[in-house]
């Protein structure tokens, strides 16, 4: 059988030369003048760090990272809870819910901002007025970051043998005892992927927040549209600069979420 | 048992007070009185002309990175070649970017001054393709190589005895296989198209009629006062993202709910 | 496959359809944030007398000096209309705007307007002169003067009114720090700015007159006051030099200086350039009006307060916010 597969492939690598090369070269060319080309000049012309130090610059990426942060554990909590409540529960409408968990993806930032300041901004009719605030900023942040969590932790808990959990329970354990020592660690690394996930989205969101927040320096203003601002002052170099300062956290967060993943993920074999 | 129903009150309460009410409420608000006043603000010529901004980055982004799409996870996935590991990344980077960086980008390489400067790329619609493009490219790509790599190449390589082309091959065999995983990728780069803003934002001049796009068109009703034309301009891109969503829904892969 | 060519084949096609065939002559008007209606008006009237027969435009408002980067970087403008001369000077030395734009009649300018205190219906706070903003607790909205005309109006005119009440230029540099010390929002616009303090934050707005009359006209719940010293606001229009359409876009600018096109303007809540069209409308003079040229003239000015590195106000805006 070895011999016959090779046999195989060597008789039409002829005729399939022409193939891998157009794909590989055509979607490099694309790719390099899309992506890598404009992202090269933006590295090129940071300039200005001094403007990166700033105390203004420093608040906002401050503010960012912190939000970031606290975003992504909401998220953790909440994103779980609602697969949970997907997978292991049942009820009607609970397929509505499952193409619900989506809307963030679908709908445009510049929308779900529009529609939370409607609703929790200046003219709320429930008295709920969170525009130029943080926690209108959190808000928008937690609109836009939402699907994350739930959708990598969906899949796992739906492959989760029961039958750990049916000997846990016959031994005696809790429902607590059981969701610690034995789910938990199973869902924990897709946990860490929607986190971080979102965590990389909330870093970088612009559309949600920018009516929301009122860009108050020092208050409520994120990194993007600080970045937005700079840009808006005529320092395009200095709006590079934060740009790849941002880039560079996001990158460095990211590597060590999956660092940490990796390692969850040997810790439990 | 009460805890299952705390969660689901909970679950279901986290989802109602973050998504589903603020959204309800919009659509409340636009219609209060009437459909008419909607339709008016919504067949204003400015608002024409951003939906059809809009309409033409998305007819030309999305079959751009759908081709892209398919030729690149092809490419990373059937012929492993050195380098493909970093294309792989750097294909993903436009999750991890923010849009304002992406815009920023694109001006320094082409505004005056730029590399490629001076060509009427940026504040025309030119340089707003680009951006939306950049924005909506990995969805393909992310979609398919999953798929590539789990059917394998044993149908590819026996059709290619049969004396099959590589184009028939991709045709016959490889394409019937991917095609869903493709449709679901298009959806996604699609709703992305749509609802790009802050990359946009950046490289547009807001020239109403010609570089406004629906998102941008939503931002600038809303800081003229006028709530009626940005509601209902938001309302058009709601029912647009509706719309998608109920295409994820219908093609995304069968798994995660009872 | 076939999805695919076909998808591909309408692609091709829309922008061919969406660029639409140009008939006449389109100019494009870039322009600062505040005066879109009153543009609208104008371009409407325009096109109803000979020399507008057939010109279509199109439109971009924006904050004053984000306007004029974005023409310097590559917006293709016809005409520019921004908020204060500089904006105007900045594309001449980069060989957009011809040398002798401001020689006509009017120095190049087409409207005029003050710096009011835009408050809350009643006034409160009882906000009158420029010492009443020091008060404890008063919280100012002025939008940020390195993307805003509107800003730098503003910086003037708080400059030139500590001046205009005695204080020597360095006690009048000191009180424009006391008076960022109370700033909490800088918005990127004049129209953002009204935004922010119609959406609930501050106690004062510092704004364009004919801003603070949009919004009363809109019926938000708003008065101004004009301080008894306040700066005399001028806007200047131009016409670009790599206009395609110069012809045109001339007769346009011609046209902003007509009777006609003062008096839409004035009924926008905007000062005429032209006294003839301020008949019938109230825009009452204050005693210790002074112009740019009281406080050192746009020159001076921008090198002394607006430097993006060694400006005195690049030190007070960081100390913003409280």
């Amino acid at each position: 059988m070895v011999a016959n597969a090779e046999a195989l492939s060597a008789a039409p690598a002829a005729r399939r030369s022409l193939a891998p090369g157009l794909s590989i070269g055509l979607s490099t060319v694309y790719l390099s003048v899309i992506v890598l080309l404009p992202l090269a000049a933006l590295g090129w012309k940071a300039h200005g760090w001094g403007a990166v130090s700033t105390p203004q610059a420093t608040a906002a990426l401050k503010l960012t990272l912190g939000l970031s942060l606290v975003v992504a554990l909401v998220n953790a909590v909440a994103g779980t809870a609602i697969a949970w409540t997907l997978v292991r529960d049942r009820f009607a409408g609970q397929g509505l819910v499952n193409a619900l968990v989506d809307l963030p993806f679908a709908l445009p930032t510049i929308v779900a901002g529009l529609t939370l300041l409607a609703l929790y901004g200046p003219k709320s009719p429930v008295g709920i007025n969170a525009a130029f605030t943080r926690w209108g900023l959190l808000l928008a942040l937690l609109f836009v970051t939402l699907p994350f969590v739930v959708r990598t932790v969906q899949p796992v808990l739906f492959e989760l043998d029961r039958e750990l959990e049916d000997a846990a329970a016959s031994l005696g354990a809790g429902r607590f005892t059981t969701f610690l020592r034995i789910i938990f660690p199973s869902i924990l690394p897709a946990v860490l992927s929607g986190a971080a996930l979102g965590f990389a989205r909330a870093v970088g969101e612009f559309g949600a927040v920018v009516l929301m927040s009122g860009n108050l320096p020092f208050k409520t203003e994120v990194v993007s549209v600080y970045v937005f601002g700079r840009l808006e002052s005529g320092d395009s170099g200095g709006a590079a600069a934060a740009s790849v300062v941002i880039l560079l956290t996001s990158f460095g967060v990211l590597l060590a979420i999956g660092a940490l993943r990796r390692w969850v993920t040997r810790h439990d074999r | 048992m009460t805890a299952k129903y705390a969660l689901r009150f909970a679950s279901l309460g986290y989802l109602a007070l973050l998504l589903v009410a603020p959204l309800g409420f919009i659509f409340w608000r636009t219609f209060e009185h009437g459909v008419g006043p909607v339709w008016a603000a919504v067949t204003t010529p400015d608002a024409l002309h951003a939906l059809k901004v809009t309409l033409v980055l998305t007819a030309i982004a999305v079959p751009a990175n759908t081709i892209f799409g398919v030729l690149c996870a092809l490419a990373i996935v059937r012929h492993r070649y050195p380098g493909s590991g970093i294309v792989n990344a750097v294909v993903d980077l436009p999750l991890a970017l923010s849009p304002v960086v992406v815009g920023l980008a694109l001006l320094l390489l082409y505004g005056r001054g730029g590399w490629l400067g001076g060509h009427g790329i940026v504040f025309a619609l030119p340089g707003m393709v680009l951006a939306t493009i950049f924005v909506s490219l990995p969805f393909v790509v992310r979609e398919v190589v999953p798929v590539l790599r789990e059917i394998g190449t044993e149908q590819e390589q026996a059709a290619a005895t049969l004396g099959a082309s590589a184009l028939q091959t991709f045709r016959r065999v490889t394409w019937p296989a991917i095609r869903w995983a493709t449709a679901y990728g298009v959806v996604l780069t699609t709703a992305r198209a749509l609802g790009e803003f802050g990359a946009v934002s950046v490289v547009s001049g807001r020239l109403a009629g010609q570089t406004e796009s629906l998102t941008l068109y939503v931002q600038d009703r809303y800081q003229s006062f006028d709530t009626t034309g940005a509601y209902a301009a938001a309302v058009v891109l709601a029912l647009l993202a509706m719309a998608t969503l109920l295409l994820m829904t219908r093609l995304r892969p069968k798994e995660g709910i009872q | 496959m076939r999805r695919i060519s076909l998808a591909l084949l309408v692609a091709l096609l829309l922008p061919a359809l969406a660029t639409g065939a140009s008939k006449g002559t389109r100019l494009t008007l870039v322009a600062y944030s505040t005066p879109k209606d009153a543009y609208g008006q104008l371009i409407s009237a325009f096109q109803k007398t000979p020399a507008g027969n057939g010109v279509s435009f199109s439109q971009s408002y924006g904050a004053s000096g984000e306007q004029s980067r974005a023409v310097a970087a590559g917006l293709a403008a016809d005409v520019v209309a921004f908020s204060l001369e500089p904006d105007v000077t900045s594309l001449v030395q980069k060989n957009l705007v011809a040398k002798n734009w401001n020689k006509d009649t009017y120095k190049g300018m087409v409207t005029r307007s003050v710096v009011v205190f835009v408050v809350r219906d009643g006034n409160p706070k009882k906000l009158k002169t420029w010492n009443d903003l020091l008060k404890p607790g008063i919280q100012v909205i002025t939008p940020n003067p390195f993307t805003s005309g509107g800003a730098r109006w503003n910086v003037m005119a708080a400059y030139g009114g500590a001046l205009r009440s005695g204080k020597t230029p360095a006690q009048a540099v000191d009180y424009l720090g006391k008076l960022w010390k109370h700033v909490v929002a800088q918005p990127t616009s004049a129209r953002e700015g009204l935004q922010t303090f119609l959406a609930g934050r501050g106690d004062v707005f510092l704004a364009y007159e004919n801003e603070a009359l949009f919004a009363r006209r809109r019926g938000q719940p708003v008065q101004f006051v004009i301080p008894k010293a306040t700066i005399l606001i001028e806007n200047p229009v131009a016409v670009t030099s790599i206009s395609k359409h110069k012809a045109e876009a001339n007769a346009f600018v011609r046209f902003l200086h007509t009777l006609e096109a003062q008096k839409i303007f004035a009924q926008n809540g905007y000062r005429p350039v032209v006294p003839a069209a301020a008949r019938g409308f109230n825009f009452p003079v204050r005693p210790q009006l002074f112009t740019i040229k009281y406080v050192g003239g746009w020159a001076k000015v921008e090198k002394k307060f607006f430097d993006p590195k060694t400006g005195i106000m690049v030190r007070f805006i960081g100390s913003s916010g409280g």
